[in-house]
């Protein structure tokens, strides 16, 4: 076990920078997410960690040691990868057994390691079989098996539940949170799913065009989101997002389409300053006399009814209960109380704390 | 499509059954000439039916060779083809693999240049570069020696070319976890990408052997004393120009056993070779 730091990292393709200066610090033990789009540099990050990528600039430190200019193999750190990447010719047992060979552990230690790894796993029964004879998730579990014996200083885990079925995915979920309650070894696991971060995560970094937008813990993250792009990208459905004005007084918000919000709590010091306000839909109700909105749609998804509404020019979205939805094309009140603003810089797209 | 039509059975049925005729019936004819007497495959019309001479036939050319043309016992030329079949085959399936790993895993200066020339070697087939590859053979002094009948014959972009576009298909994840687990690329090659490529080996150790046991126009170059020549050959000098009477019988006792050995490596390939184009797991 081990605590990995990065020191302003970066990463140069050519011409094409993907990854601008990451600062970070993983403690040892602890289990942090890296979540952003498709092409926010999330994977690079990791697979710079792992030696597959070379470090254009800054350094990373695994267990206090420089790893730069280490090869994979001496970095100590096991990968599990999307498409797992298991040896299609070889046993379950000589997959897991694999890396423990070159390393030239006696046998005996060797198949100690395997079966504790496969009891875990409840891989017991299939140590025989090809990785092609395995369902989706008992070949994730051989993956994460591969890893496990290694004992590494680091998990390393590359969107490791992409391949799997949604049911699967949530059960296998739990599993490595119990797995790491358990074996309590640093890991980094990259992900583009936000309730996979949100689960799994002590501490998550929301990467986006190669920047860290924003780092915390899953609650922070979730309710105080540090950029507007933190705040739509944590969050299902995201945050409604409203460009506009505040009033002179501070006691109305004048969207950009001139329509006007009720703020449930005066904010004079931002009279008349330019902003952009943010809610999530789970923080509107029906009823009060914040706005109105004219309803456009319903999604009844059982344990709640998602309203999508035309409001001030674009769109907005209220989470409700499933049992008070109003009619497509009637005006519903909408309300919120004060805790549930955001206010957001339009020129930076910082939030600004009051 | 389902399709009920009795005519058109039968129709398939005829068409497939001429086509086996056509392919079968030389090989039938040569089987029979195989066990007469010279004197009665000249005859006009040759016997159909097999005759009593199978063994006494067969024992002459392996072990003693004909009495018109070439009179070397075709067991040795046998021995010979074998060999530098095998030698091809095997040759060939090493070096483009070695060569396919490092084009598709490494970088290095000039990599897309190698690849091209070995590409271009594509078009160069050997009777191409057949004088100036004599003359090196002759120059180091391989005449007449099994290296010489198989070293010129192993570099083959074919082969490399294929094992490329295997290796390429093969998931990068696979050669970085090996990286990330400690394996070295030699160890990865052999332990990893080897044992993955066998179907395809097998393939091309059916398409290669057959190439190697079928040269001819090499071997006629290289070699000029008897006990070298290959089976292909042999058959060739059997057949004695002019006047002389050849000895039809023995010269297709020689042709079916030079069918003999190919068949084997087709038949017993053939369920690695048919594994390989079903197998969809990579």
């Amino acid at each position: 076990m081990a605590k990995i730091e990065f020191n302003d990292v970066r990463k140069v393709y050519g011409t094409n920078q993907v990854v601008h200066g990451i600062t970070l610090e993983v403690a040892d033990g602890e289990f942090v997410v890296l979540v952003g789009p498709s092409g926010c540099g999330k994977s690079t990050l990791l697979r710079m960690v792992a030696g597959l990528e070379e470090i254009t600039g800054g350094t990373i430190s695994i267990g206090g040691r420089v790893v730069n200019d280490l090869e994979p193999k001496d970095r100590d750190c096991a990968m599990v990868f999307q498409n797992y990447a298991l040896y299609p010719h070889m046993s379950v047992y000589d997959n897991m057994a694999y890396g423990l060979k070159i390393r030239k552990l006696p046998k005996a230690e060797i198949d100690r390691r395997v079966n504790e790894a496969a009891a875990i796993l409840e891989l017991e029964g299939f140590l025989a079989r090809k990785p092609r004879q395995l369902s989706g998730g008992q070949r994730q579990r051989v993956a994460m098996g591969r890893a496990i014996v290694r004992e590494p200083a680091a998990f390393l885990f590359d969107e490791p539940l992409s391949n799997l079925d949604a049911k699967l995915r949530v059960q296998t979920r739990l599993e490595i949170q119990k797995l790491h309650r358990r074996l309590r070894t640093t890991s980094l696991y990259v992900t583009h799913d936000q309730v996979e971060a949100m689960t799994l995560a002590q501490r998550m970094i929301v990467m986006n065009a190669g920047r860290a937008e924003q780092v915390g813990t899953p609650d922070e993250v979730y309710s105080r989101p540090a950029t507007t792009f933190v705040a739509s990208f944590i969050g299902s459905p995201p945050m409604n997002l409203f460009p506009g004005r505040v009033s002179p007084d501070g006691q109305a918000f004048v969207a950009a389409d001139g329509t006007r919000i009720g703020l449930p709590e005066s904010v004079k010091q931002l009279g008349g300053r330019e902003l952009i306000l943010g809610v999530r839909p789970e923080n509107l109700h029906l009823g009060g006399d914040n706005l109105a909105v004219q309803v456009e749609t319903v999604e009844v998804l059982g344990a709640e009814h998602l309203i999508h509404a035309k409001f001030a020019g674009t769109g907005l979205i209220v989470r409700t209960g499933p049992h008070s939805s109003p009619a497509p094309g009637s005006m519903a009140p909408i309300g919120f109380s004060p805790e549930a603003v955001h206010w957001f810089d339009p020129a930076t797209q910082q939030r600004i704390n009051l | 499509m389902v399709e009920k039509r009795r005519w058109l059975d039968v129709l398939s049925y005829a068409i497939v059954i001429a086509g086996i005729l056509l392919v079968a019936f030389p090989v039938y004819l040569a089987f029979v000439a195989s066990t007469q007497t010279a004197e009665a495959v000249e005859a006009s019309p040759m016997s159909l039916i097999p005759g009593d001479l199978l063994i006494e036939n067969y024992r002459k050319v392996l072990f003693e060779g004909g009495d018109v043309g070439s009179r070397a016992p075709v067991g040795r030329m046998m021995f010979v083809s074998l060999t530098m079949a095998v030698g091809i085959a095997v040759g060939k399936i090493i070096i483009s693999l070695l060569s396919a790993f490092a084009i598709v895993y490494f970088r290095f200066p000039l990599k897309y240049f190698f690849f091209w020339m070995i590409f271009i070697t594509l078009m160069l087939p050997v009777e191409v570069r057949i004088t100036p590859t004599y003359e090196v053979m002759s120059d180091l002094g391989l005449l007449n020696t099994f290296p010489g009948l198989i070293m010129p014959l192993i570099a083959s972009a074919t082969a490399t070319f294929l094992f490329r576009q295997f290796f390429l298909t093969v998931p990068d994840e696979l050669a970085e976890a090996a990286r990330i687990d400690g394996a070295g690329p030699i160890r990865f090659f052999v332990t990893i990408l080897v044992p993955l490529s066998v179907t395809n080996i097998a393939a091309m150790f059916v398409i290669q052997f057959i190439y190697g046991w079928n040269q001819y126009l090499w071997p006629l170059l290289i070699t000029t004393s008897e006990d070298m020549y290959p089976i292909v050959i042999g058959i060739k000098r059997m057949i004695g120009g002019g006047d002389a009477a050849n000895e039809w019988n023995l010269v297709m006792a020689t042709a079916i056993l030079a069918m003999i050995p190919p068949a084997i490596v087709v038949l017993l390939m053939q369920r690695w070779f048919i594994k390989g184009l079903v197998e969809t797991e990579k």
